[in-house]
């Protein structure tokens, strides 16, 4: 069994609703049998949860943030909810006002109708082991659930802030976040992941679950800006009904850890499935992604891109499953992994991984670990641009291959100066990458 | 404005030059011809400080400066500019933001203030007009996806807002329909000034017939074998380059 946090569980004193107490229960015995995965754990190969520390404690009391700093106050023009240390936040969250088929609701305020729709839907996307799952259970506070109903169009997003704040204690966030979306509804979700300046050293236990019903569609965005000693081990698991549509795009900047398992699950027949990512870590970082892909039923496509640059000495894992169940004739599958190293102590590990057991589907899948492209840099160069902003401006454009293809403006909008920055150690290097909006 | 003494190269331990010399002045149109690995392009590649050119033997001199000390980058923004036969295609980074950076070096280099963005739209769009491509070009990955003949056109556009004082252009006509290729001799023609000179390296004769040289030279075995007026230009379209090879031989 493993130790790791097991003395603030004991001592959480909030009270789960009633009718997730089962659920809790059952999760802290769980987490109580359970050990911690370790380099020799299947799936886990890469990834060492070293950086974890044994003192960290859930902030219950939530830690006072008077106001948004103005890079994160803008948001990204829906309606946004915004939890700080792992606890709702009333004063800076704008929620919804009443939209014919929109509800979001935290846990603890749920009606008895949503309290029995939350309880019967919670953990049933999740499928095979997730031992930090088990762990989010067994944390089980408040949560948020976002219900469309059938039908509906929601065309402004919702956003969901998880801010990591407190500066004296090193704190353990919960997050968790439960979101169906009825028959023939429409639904962007914005996860914004972010900690204040001075934040003490934190871990975020994130763990979201996406029902797309038939023929629905939702929109999925999930940003990782926690940066320093924040740890995040997340999961999202994404179930798809008959005909349903879901276009996942994930980025994680560094921090000392990020773990994230991405699992889409075809259901129904005819469901379709972008996934995109990007990661970027530099320095000392580490950022993992797994991503698993069940093509459990027939004509299911999905089609998945995911791109790296690793600097300094970071570390950055890619490990990109798709498995095909027998059932799933006309199964069309691809999977894209290219990363750029910027330097000689970089590492990136990336594995595909393919299961095939049916016989009529068309799969591929391509890992690839390069360096800046020579010709490109040359050929920017005799146009009289500096070795170093043609690095910078290649770099940059490496990503920006798939910013570019995002619906949301207010993302790509947000994140193209992030990201300008991020190559750029001198903001003179990055003065000519904002010119161009896609609006224009 | 550019001397080349006695310039011999080499890529891969392979010699490609062997002995080239050759004059330009201002104002000058060169026309480079020769067979196929005769070290057309190879000139333009050195000319622009491609890595993996060694250069053995000789000197070249732009404007009094030892042109093979010098970066890529600098080379550039003294007024060299070598357009590719091969333009690279560059998914991510856009054509304007791409060309912007190039103005904005080439003129701070040269001492000229930074153009406002609405200034340079201008410039870019006039650019565009006069290359016949869509600005909506402008905002696409730099050639990514264009036409053989739409990225030639952007190499014009690159040019035009780059206003160089040597302009190597490596087979810009090869591959391009008789409309394109109007297109790109008129841009070239309509650069044509005293202060700025031309050097067309071109596998066909066809080109001459609308951008008029001063000097015509036929490259063989690395060396300038012949040099003439446009009338050799002709008398190559006739007889080939076989004659040449053999009285060289």
């Amino acid at each position: 069994m493993s130790d790791f946090l097991q003395a603030p569980l004991a001592d959480l004193s909030q009270r789960v609703p009633h009718w997730l107490e089962a659920i809790q229960a059952r999760a802290r015995a769980g987490w109580e049998a359970a050990s911690l995965p370790t380099r020799k754990t299947e799936n886990w190969k890469y990834t060492s949860l070293a950086p974890l520390r044994d003192d960290y404690q859930f902030a219950e009391a939530g830690t006072a943030v008077a106001e948004l700093p103005a890079t994160l106050a803008a948001g990204f023009g829906g309606h946004r909810l915004v939890f700080v240390d792992g606890q709702f936040a009333e004063n800076l969250s704008s929620p919804a006002a009443a939209i014919d088929g929109l509800t979001v609701c935290r846990f603890a305020d749920a009606s008895d109708e949503q309290a029995t729709d939350i309880a019967g839907l919670l953990g049933t996307a999740i499928g095979g082991d997730h031992v930090f799952a088990t762990l989010n259970n067994a944390a089980l506070g408040d949560g948020l659930f976002i219900d469309v109903k059938a039908g509906a169009i929601i065309d402004r997003p919702v956003e969901v802030l998880w801010l990591n704040a407190a500066s004296a204690q090193a704190t353990a966030m919960n997050q968790r976040l439960l979101c169906r979306v009825g028959a023939n509804a429409s639904l962007t979700i914005v996860e914004h992941f972010a900690g204040l300046e001075g934040a003490a050293p934190s871990f975020c236990n994130g763990l979201t679950e996406l029902h797309v019903q038939d023929n629905a569609f939702l929109a999925h965005y999930r940003l990782h800006e926690e940066a320093g000693e924040a740890v995040h081990i997340g999961g999202v698991h994404t179930r798809l009904a008959r005909d349903a549509r879901y276009a996942g795009f994930h980025l994680a900047l560094g921090s000392v850890l990020k773990r994230l398992d991405l699992v889409v699950h075809h259901a129904g027949p005819g469901a379709h499935a972008d996934l995109n990512g990007v990661y970027l870590p530099r320095g000392e970082e580490h950022i993992d992604y797994h991503t698993t892909i069940e093509h459990a039923v027939p004509h299911c496509t999905t089609d998945e891109i995911f791109r790296g640059i690793i600097g300094d000495s970071a570390t950055a894992v890619f490990n990109g499953r798709i498995h095909i169940h027998p059932d799933a004739q006309k199964t069309r599958a691809e999977l894209s992994n290219r990363n750029l190293l910027t330097s000689n102590e970089a590492t990136v590990n990336t594995k595909p991984e393919l299961e095939i057991y049916a016989d009529d589907v068309q799969c591929a899948h391509g890992a690839t670990v390069a360096q800046l492209d020579a010709a490109a840099l040359h050929y920017l160069r005799t146009r009289g641009v500096s070795r170093e902003e043609a690095e910078v401006m290649l770099s940059f454009g490496f990503i920006n291959e798939l910013i570019d293809g995002l619906e949301l403006d207010s993302v790509r909008d947000y994140l193209r100066p992030i990201l300008a920055a991020r190559f750029a150690r001198d903001e003179a290097l990055a003065r000519h990458l904002l010119l161009t909006r896609r609006s224009q | 404005m550019l001397t080349i003494e006695n310039l011999h190269a080499s890529v891969d331990g392979k010699d490609i030059l062997r002995g080239l010399s050759l004059t330009i002045q201002p104002g000058e149109v060169h026309a480079i011809m020769g067979p196929n690995g005769s070290g057309k392009s190879t000139l333009g590649h050195i000319l622009a400080g491609r890595p993996g050119y060694d250069v053995t033997e000789g000197a070249v001199t732009f404007e009094g400066q030892n042109l093979l000390e010098m970066e890529t980058e600098d080379r550039a923004r003294e007024g060299i500019f070598l357009a590719f036969q091969y333009p690279v295609e560059i998914p991510g980074v856009s054509n304007m933001e791409f060309l912007k950076a190039s103005v904005d070096a080439v003129r701070e280099h040269r001492g000229l203030p930074a153009l406002d963005a609405v200034s340079f739209m201008k410039s870019a769009r006039e650019a565009c007009k006069a290359a016949n491509l869509p600005a909506e070009f402008l905002k696409r990955g730099v050639n990514e996806g264009f036409s053989g003949g739409e990225k030639k056109r952007n190499e014009l556009i690159q040019m035009m807002l780059l206003e160089p004082k040597l302009c190597v252009m490596d087979e810009t006509d090869s591959g391009l329909d008789i409309d394109a290729l109007q297109v790109v001799a008129g841009g070239v023609n309509a650069l044509r000034d005293p202060g700025r000179a031309f050097v067309l390296v071109t596998h066909y004769q066809r080109l001459l017939n609308y951008i008029e040289p001063d000097h015509v030279h036929v490259l063989a075995n690395g060396q300038i074998v012949r040099s003439g007026d446009k009338s050799l230009a002709l008398e190559l379209e006739e007889r080939g380059y076989g004659w040449l090879e053999a009285e060289v031989a």
